[in-house]
């Protein structure tokens, strides 16, 4: 039994990788730190059990990733992404901080690989953890036990009492009960909300009902609404998240990387009105695979039919669940429940409009169509080398926008401009400050291990004053 | 095209076909294919990105390939209690017993690999007690208990045409059936059956073999006990291999002594034949005990627990042999010698017989399974 009556020195709330980060280097700095997972052990992590790579800055060649990555690159990468939507001082600082994150982790038993097969894109600017996210997680929580930090799973901190800027007690549910708990300073690296259904709803009506939540179940957002109806101030707009295109009988929640399809450069993708909606052919890996899932989501039912043929099948990586696979494309939209006289005259009209072209996977190719709406830019080849082929898609989404405002310190900021005295965050419930919009592979990564770490310094040094 | 087209493959039936093991290792590869984390482990996940359908041949392959050194169940996001229940080393484990059985020489033979630790534990208790009830009917009492010393003292407890006679022909044997059980291995595994093997893949696979290079977790040590990592199964495993090739090797000088020098054991505590089995005995039952004793402490849940029964009979059987051997040494100018002679003798020939149809044929199917791995590697230019 945790000791409840004791002033502790730190409170992280969370146990992904931005609250672990804190809470070891605070116990590092010699601050006794409580950490209150609100997943039982088996699914401790959150979001973080899901990545596999985290982007960092390198001024030359590492043992796992390749040339140089410098920081005027890595910052037009993300104002590329965000359109602008960002704070370039805090950008600035996460960006030259990833320098030190694979060596802080790894100094925490984690170990990188060079890029995975079939993510060739990324081996210069992102770090591989080998055997991804949860070996990561597992290496964290080890280092943290072995640091003397006190680690509560099935705990969920359901309130952090705010005066005035000044946090003075959290109210937690420990396996059911609830406690309190008192504390210096306290750090929330609590996630997003995207798991929150209720939430989203808000937002996005019944179709929230349809997104699928790539993630911990745990992203409830409960202490970013808490904190964010206590006076502290807000970034980020609360309607948008993240999502990309996960095969539409994946898991409602839970259903990680391996859900995700990406055979849209090489397909024609339909909705249930088989209607062709958005240029597949647009652009290469990283822009598509962050687009697709807001498109579909604003499809009707959420739903989306991605139809290929045998000859591009081994253009993208197999999906976890077989498509279905026909002779003829009526048959084909019979199993995916669509009307088959339709599909086969947006076949019929694709094929048509594919003008000849050299086709080249990996680049910006010159197989296009003509006088086709939308058009597919690049990619396109005839669809006609049964067996055909069709995956069913949904939305899936990986994170939410709405944040708390920090400063670089890792400081919570108040509505009325000033920082609080005692209140840290880090991770996803603070990336809006620097995403506003978009995203960049392995960024959420390098947020929570950069401001996790400046959380857990600042909060050590202020419980030792 | 070159060898990791599986299509030829694919056409062809394979006996285990309809086991739920296999399709359980398909549903686990078609996850795993999509997601590839744990592509730094060990050389099934590279394997694994080489196909996209996976035949019952490519399957059994995989799980032979696969040492079992659970990195990547720790490091699943869909281990037990997610949905997906993704449990690689369990399954694989469960996979390579029934290709085991499946592929055992004679058809039939196959049955010993079920209740394998019982049927060890009689195999070894009967021959024992037959070693020991022929030295007892051949010998007179007085030469059994007398303490033996000088040239030839161990054939006048056995004789040497029997030991011969005994040792050689459970050997050959056990030979014809490993055989017989790699030929219909190989066949089963893939489409390319004897196709002629080019050198580098040969020194590749004896690499992978002498040095278990994949039982590694990808260099930095294996899930021996937890989350956390350690290499003491794999040194453990190389004190118990070469531990046993050194006894093996003991054996066989104290042969080449025997027929071509005309040197008749024992021989003195500081010849070759004395010292190679000594070192080999102690490194046997170092290896032995420690895989033993690690077996009952590691974490369960990736663990194939039908399984384990086997595994410790074959483990007490290694550790016998050596402690026999050692013991052996230590009495054999004393009365005790004729009967530990007797044992130690009943214990080897239980193991030659057993070869076929225990945990022992994995060596030779992960050693079929590394090879045929190092010639996909070489044909995909990925070695
Ligand atoms: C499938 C997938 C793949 C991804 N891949 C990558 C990648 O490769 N690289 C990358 O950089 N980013 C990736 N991301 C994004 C990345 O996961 C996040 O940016 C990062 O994990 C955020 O870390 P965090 O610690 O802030 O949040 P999380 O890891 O989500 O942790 C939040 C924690 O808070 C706990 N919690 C929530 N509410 C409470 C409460 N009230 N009380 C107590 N505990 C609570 C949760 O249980 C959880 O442990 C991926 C995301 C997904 C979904
Ligand atoms: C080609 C040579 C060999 C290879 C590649 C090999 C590989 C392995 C591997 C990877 C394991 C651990 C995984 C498992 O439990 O299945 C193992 C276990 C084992 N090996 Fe080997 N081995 C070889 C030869 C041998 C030999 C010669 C012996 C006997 C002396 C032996 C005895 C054992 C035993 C008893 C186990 C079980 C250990 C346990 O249950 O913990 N192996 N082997
Ligand atoms: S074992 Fe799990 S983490 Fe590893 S590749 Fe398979 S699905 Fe991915
Ligand atoms: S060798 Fe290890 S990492 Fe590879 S499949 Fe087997 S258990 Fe998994």
């Amino acid at each position: 039994m945790p000791d409840f009556d004791r002033l502790w020195d730190v409170l992280v709330v969370g146990g992904g990788n931005a609250a672990l980060c804190a809470a070891i280097e605070a116990r590092r700095a010699g601050a006794s730190v409580l950490v209150a997972e609100h997943a039982p052990r088996p699914l401790r992590g959150g979001n973080s059990r899901h990545t596999r790579n985290l982007r960092a800055l390198h001024p030359a060649p590492t043992e796992v990733q390749t040339e140089s990555y410098l920081e005027e690159e890595y910052w037009d990468d993300l104002l590329k992404v965000t359109g602008g939507r960002t704070d370039e001082h805090l950008a600035r600082t996460c960006i030259r901080a990833s320098q030190h994150a694979p060596g802080f982790l790894r100094s925490c038993g984690v170990v990188f690989q060079p890029s995975l097969s079939g993510t060739l894109s990324l081996s210069r600017t992102n770090a591989f953890f080998l055997g991804g996210g949860k070996a990561l997680v597992n290496a964290l929580y080890r280092t943290a036990e072995a640091l003397g930090i006190e680690i509560l799973y099935d705990t969920e901190v359901q309130h952090i009492a705010v005066q005035e800027g000044f946090a003075s007690e959290a109210v937690l549910s420990h396996h059911g009960f609830p406690q309190r708990v008192r504390f210096k300073a306290v750090v929330a690296s609590a996630g997003g909300f995207q798991a929150n259904r209720d939430w989203l709803r808000e937002y996005w009506g019944e179709a929230a009902d349809n997104f699928q939540i790539r993630g911990t179940p745990y992203a409830q957002g409960r202490i970013l609404k808490d904190l964010l109806g206590q006076g502290v101030q807000q970034v980020g707009d609360p309607t948008q998240f993240h999502a990309v295109c996960n095969d539409a009988r994946a898991p409602m929640e839970d259903g990680g990387l391996a859900m995700r399809l990406d055979c849209t450069p090489f397909a024609i993708v339909v909705n249930r009105n088989v209607e062709r909606f958005y240029d597949e052919g647009e652009d290469t890996w990283p822009k598509r695979y962050a687009i697709w899932g807001r498109l579909i989501a604003k499809q009707p039912d959420q739903q989306a039919f991605a139809i290929t043929d045998s000859k591009a099948e081994r253009n993208y990586l197999p999906s976890v669940f077989p498509p279905a696979r026909a002779d003829s494309i009526p048959e084909l939209a019979g199993m995916l429940g669509l009307d088959p006289a339709k599909l086969e005259r947006v076949v019929d009209d694709y094929n048509a409009a594919v003008r000849p072209g050299t086709f080249r996977p990996q680049v910006l190719d010159d197989c296009r169509t003509e006088g086709l709406t939308p058009p597919k830019s690049h990619w396109a080849r005839r669809i006609d080398t049964p067996p055909f082929i069709g995956h069913p898609m949904r939305p899936g989404i990986t994170f939410t926008f709405l944040s708390v405002k920090v400063n670089d310190r890792a400081r919570v900021m108040m509505a009325d401009g000033r920082p609080s005295a005692n209140i840290f965050a880090s991770g996803e419930i603070m990336s809006g400050n620097i995403l506003g919009q978009g995203y960049l592979a392995g960024f959420g990564m390098a947020i929570g291990t950069v401001f996790g770490r400046i959380a857990g310094e600042e909060a050590a040094r202020l419980a030792r004053n | 095209m070159h060898g990791t087209d599986t299509r030829g493959a694919m056409a062809l039936p394979h006996p285990l076909d309809a086991s739920d093991t296999v399709a359980e290792a398909r549903r686990h590869m078609a996850v795993c294919n999509a997601c590839r984390y744990c592509e730094g482990y060990c050389a099934v996940f590279p394997a694994m990105t080489l196909r996209r359908e996976f035949s019952t041949g490519d399957l059994t392959h995989l799980a032979n390939l696969c040492h079992n050194c659970k990195g990547c169940y720790h490091a699943c996001q869909y281990a037990p209690p997610h949905a997906f229940g993704i449990n690689l080393p369990q399954t694989f484990a469960t996979l390579r017993q029934e290709s085991y059985a499946e592929y055992a020489w004679p058809a039939g033979a196959g049955r010993l690999f079920a209740r394998n630790g019982t049927i060890l534990s009689l195999l070894t208790a009967a021959l024992v007690a037959l070693a020991l009830v022929l030295t007892a009917a051949i010998q007179d009492p007085a030469v059994l208990w007398a303490p033996q010393t000088g040239p030839g003292a161990f054939y006048r407890i056995m004789p040497l045409w029997l030991l011969n006679g005994l040792a050689g022909s459970t050997f050959l044997f056990a030979l014809l059936a490993l055989t017989m059980g790699a030929i219909r291995y190989w066949r089963g595994t893939g489409r390319s059956g004897g196709a002629p093997l080019a050198g580098p893949a040969v020194l590749d696979a004896t690499v992978d073999i002498l040095a278990l290079r994949n039982l590694g977790g990808g260099g930095h040590g294996c899930n021996d006990f937890d989350e956390g990592f350690s290499t003491a199964r794999r040194w453990l495993h190389h004190a118990m291999f070469y531990g046993f090739l050194l006894c093996f090797a003991a054996t066989t000088t104290g042969a080449i002594y025997h027929n071509l020098l005309g040197w008749i054991s024992p021989h003195p505590f500081w010849s070759l034949p004395v010292q190679l089995g000594t070192w080999g005995g102690v490194l046997l039952c170092l290896g032995t005990a420690g895989l033993a004793w690690v077996k009952t402490v590691t974490d369960p849940a990736p663990v194939a627990r039908q399984l384990m029964g086997g595994e410790y009979a074959i483990l007490a059987l290694l550790f016998l042999i050596g402690a026999t051997g050692l013991l052996l040494l230590a009495v054999r100018h004393t009365g005790a010698m004729g009967l530990l002679l007797a044992i130690h003798l009943g214990l080897v020939l239980a193991f030659f017989l057993a070869l076929p149809y225990s945990k022992m044929v994995h060596g030779l199917y992960r050693g079929l399974a590394l090879l045929r791995n190092a010639r996909e590697r070489r044909a995909a230019g990925t070695a």
